[in-house]
């Protein structure tokens, strides 16, 4: 590929970013105060950017779960999992690859729909399987799930209709089969509460 | 009826059931409470410093000289502020050290309260782990954590921040009864014992090489390893290089130390790393000032590295056999696995080594107006003061200098600024190695750039009955800085003058400060010495005086340079023994050796 040196200096378009390998961390935490400030602060003091990160209660109280999606090289990505376990309240750094684990995000949109569209809104809505969860005369919003693809699709599809405002989760992650990333760390806590 | 003690009593008793023996700190309003059971202890000496700076600094002093953690303690805002340079100081060089602060009232968090700071989040990236207590009965459990953060593992400072209140509110927590605490620490796990298989790995390479080279840092020092270093040294008589961190974790004298690698480095040490076959890093971390051009570093080594902390093996280079493990344990695990492996042939190497030895060792020239040699005092400091005596530097020339022409024969008699290179670490590094190893003769080589910074602690040492002495190796400015100017500025030199000098040519002014005086002021014995003849009887004089600190003025020639140098940026390669001398390696002694 030949290199364009006004090119190099612009940020990543897209589809330059894709090139880069994205990396979806499960990162499972002490449940403290201070615990996403530790690890954020982490990534952006090593120059990384996080794409998107979700962060939630898991089965066990004491134990929170991180969804972190990172596109970076895999040498950097190394040294940037090493250093999250270096901190403290880390317990567990999984990498979900895409082919063995289940990801989802969330997103919820506000499209503008009077009555002239919204029959044509409401069938695409339905296509995606998403679903309608607030209608007001000239707007409907819609929530949808889904991986990443899936959701830039369907931006794409409503775009003409005219998006409001629209918001997304982030992504989380969950490895496919019976085996939990948890089990382990889980008793490790127990032992020393 | 249950016993109830207060927050702070909880704190002072905790500080004397993990074994604390000195804490540094100055009092101020958070804090307080914590100030007035501390007056009752018989157990934890406190010693009043005079800026917060001096409490972390002398914690790391007092660290490093005895292996145990250090403790600092300052109250909120700008007394916790104050604490952040040391801390960084201990998290860049991996020193044990708990920081306690105070903090304003639990309800007045996040109020821009008065003396209020986030010190919790400021020191967030230069702390291994940090603490805002938020239950009066939590604090033992915390200090407890604290102090085993601190020191297992790779050391580093640990922050415990305590607001008023709980300071204030009562607990049944008694810590004499729980000690020790359970610890919840179920995400701290550090791996000390190596793996079997690269144990063996590594040994089979270090039979199999032909230019290996032992390459130490200050992870040695860290795992009170040295003894065992010398035992793998002499079995498989590799040359061995130390870093500025690992100064005497290996005698400087004894005949395979080829001495320091680095910008400053010897040239056997440096070019040694450079035609290497094999780096056995232990400890040590490729940091830019050693390996110069990283792309261009020992380019032909392969590299054993091992480190109690995974993330730093692979991080600057590559690793063929990476060895997590405390570097005790690893040495010991070579020696065990080399037993049955045969020794490297290292004949032809030692020819070539020795050869750089001979013509490349390390030296200066006399100052042509018969000035003092700033190297000369301190090879002579070296000398007469002896191999027992513990050196504080400062950071700039003369630490460089200090690394270079004082021999080290001992661990943990080499205090200094290494990763963060912090100005002003001398002094109060100094007092609190005094402080930890009483019996010893410590001595602060410092700047007059650097002195300035802390000399406030020696009025702490005066008042505390810590005798330390001070050498200033005095060159009228910023040294190191100048030398760059002179070296990459065209002698353009902006803002070095000190003006410490006997007259100086930017404000014609004689010596502000005077240090004779100025030590005189802060209660010390003050003496000057400006001639070669007289570089002997000073120190002598300064030797025979232990009921005070002491403080020399060497007044040294300005325009003196460390070499040899690597300019930051260059490749090892390129390293100059003089200005714009280099070393010839084609010379016939390399012959034997395929570099």
């Amino acid at each position: 590929m030949a290199t364009n040196p006004v090119a190099a200096n612009l940020p990543l378009s897209n589809q330059e970013r894709d090139i880069m390998t994205r990396h979806t961390l499960s990162v499972l935490v002490e449940n403290k105060p201070g615990v996403l400030a530790r690890v954020s602060g982490l990534f952006s003091r090593r120059g990384f950017n996080i794409e998107s990160l979700a962060v939630g209660p898991t089965e066990h109280p004491d134990v929170s779960r991180m969804t972190i999606v990172v596109a970076v090289e895999d040498l950097p990505l190394e040294q940037v999992t090493k250093q999250l376990n270096k901190l403290v309240n880390v317990l567990k750094i999984v990498e979900m690859d895409t082919s063995v684990s289940v990801q989802r995000e969330l997103m919820l949109l506000k499209v503008r729909a009077d009555l002239s569209v919204r029959s044509q809104v409401l069938e695409t809505v339905a296509l995606f399987r998403a679903k309608v969860v607030d209608v007001a005369p000239d707007a409907v919003t819609i929530e949808a799930t889904g991986t990443r693809d899936k959701l830039d699709a369907l931006i794409r599809m409503l775009e003409p209709f005219g998006i409001r405002e629209l918001v997304q989760s982030g992504m989380v992650a969950l490895g496919r089969g019976s085996r939990s990333i948890t089990d382990r760390s889980l008793r490790a806590v127990d032992r020393s509460a | 009826m249950t016993r109830e003690i207060t927050g702070a009593q909880s704190l002072v008793h905790s500080l004397e059931a993990v074994g604390a023996d000195v804490v540094f700190g100055i009092p101020g309003g958070a804090i307080l409470p914590a100030y007035d059971p501390l007056f009752d202890s018989t157990r934890v000496r406190h010693i009043l410093v005079r800026h917060e700076q001096g409490a972390g600094h002398a914690a790391e002093g007092y660290a490093q000289a005895t292996g145990r953690v250090g403790v600092c303690m300052a109250t909120s805002g700008p007394g916790a502020t104050n604490l952040v340079t040391p801390i960084a100081d201990a998290y860049m060089d991996s020193v044990p050290m708990v920081a306690i602060t105070g903090q304003v009232a639990s309800a007045a968090i996040g109020t821009d309260a008065f003396q209020e700071a986030d010190i919790c989040g400021i020191t967030l990236p230069i702390t291994k782990h940090n603490f805002l207590v938020q239950s009066v009965d939590d604090i033992p459990r915390t200090i407890a954590e604290a102090f085993h953060l601190a020191g297992t593992g790779r050391p580093g400072p640990v922050l415990v921040d305590l607001p008023k209140d709980i300071l204030q509110s009562v607990t049944s927590v008694l810590p004499h009864e729980i000690w020790p605490p359970t610890l919840d620490l179920p995400g701290y796990r550090p791996i000390t014992r190596p793996h079997n298989k690269q144990v063996r790995e590594a040994a089979k390479l270090i039979s199999a090489s032909r230019r290996p080279v032992l390459y130490i840092g200050g992870g040695v020092l860290r795992a009170r390893a040295a003894a065992e270093l010398r035992t793998l040294a002499e079995m498989t008589g590799i040359p061995v290089v130390t870093t500025l961190m690992a100064r005497g974790a290996f005698p400087d004298s004894h005949p395979q130390h080829l001495g320091m690698p680095g910008m400053h480095g010897s040239v056997a040490a440096v070019t040694a790393l450079q035609k290497a076959d094999l780096l056995i890093t232990l400890g040590a971390r490729f940091d830019d000032r050693v390996t110069g051009r990283l792309a261009s570093f020992a380019p032909k080594a392969a590299v054993i590295h091992a480190d109690i902390d995974p993330a730093e093996i692979g991080k600057n280079r590559t690793a063929d056999v990476p060895i997590v493990g405390d570097c005790r344990e690893v040495i010991n695990e070579l020696i065990a696995a080399l037993v049955t492996e045969p020794r490297p042939e290292l004949e032809s190497w030692w020819r070539t080594l020795d050869g750089w030895r001979r013509t490349y060792p390390l030296g200066y020239d006399a100052p042509p107006d018969g000035a003092l040699a700033p190297q000369h005092v301190i090879e002579r400091l070296g000398r007469i003061a002896g191999p027992e005596t513990i050196f504080a530097a400062g950071v700039g020339q003369h630490q460089m200098w200090a690394a270079q022409f004082i021999s080290y024969e001992n661990p943990y008699t080499w205090l200094n600024s290494g990763g963060a290179g912090t100005m002003g670490f001398a002094v109060p590094a100094a007092m609190g190695a005094k402080v930890g190893r009483p019996d010893a003769t410590v001595w602060a080589i410092d700047g007059d750039g650097c002195f300035q910074m802390t000399n406030q602690e020696l009025a702490t040492c005066a008042l505390e009955g810590i005798p330390i002495k001070v050498a200033v190796i005095n060159n009228g400015s910023l040294g190191m800085v100048r030398q760059w100017q002179t070296l990459f500025y065209d002698k353009r030199y902006s803002n070095t003058e000190l003006g410490t000098h006997p007259a100086s040519p930017r404000t014609g002014v004689k010596r502000v400060p005077d240090f004779v005086r100025l030590a005189e002021a802060l209660g010390c014995v003050g003496l000057r010495c400006d001639s070669a003849a007289e570089v002997d009887a000073t120190i002598e004089k300064a030797m025979a005086i232990d009921d005070a600190p002491v403080v020399v003025d060497f007044v040294v020639h300005p325009d003196a340079m460390v070499w040899p140098m690597v300019a930051a940026g260059a490749s090892n390669d390129d390293i100059r023994v003089a200005r714009d001398l280099a070393p010839d390696f084609d010379y016939s002694g390399d012959a034997e050796v395929n570099l």
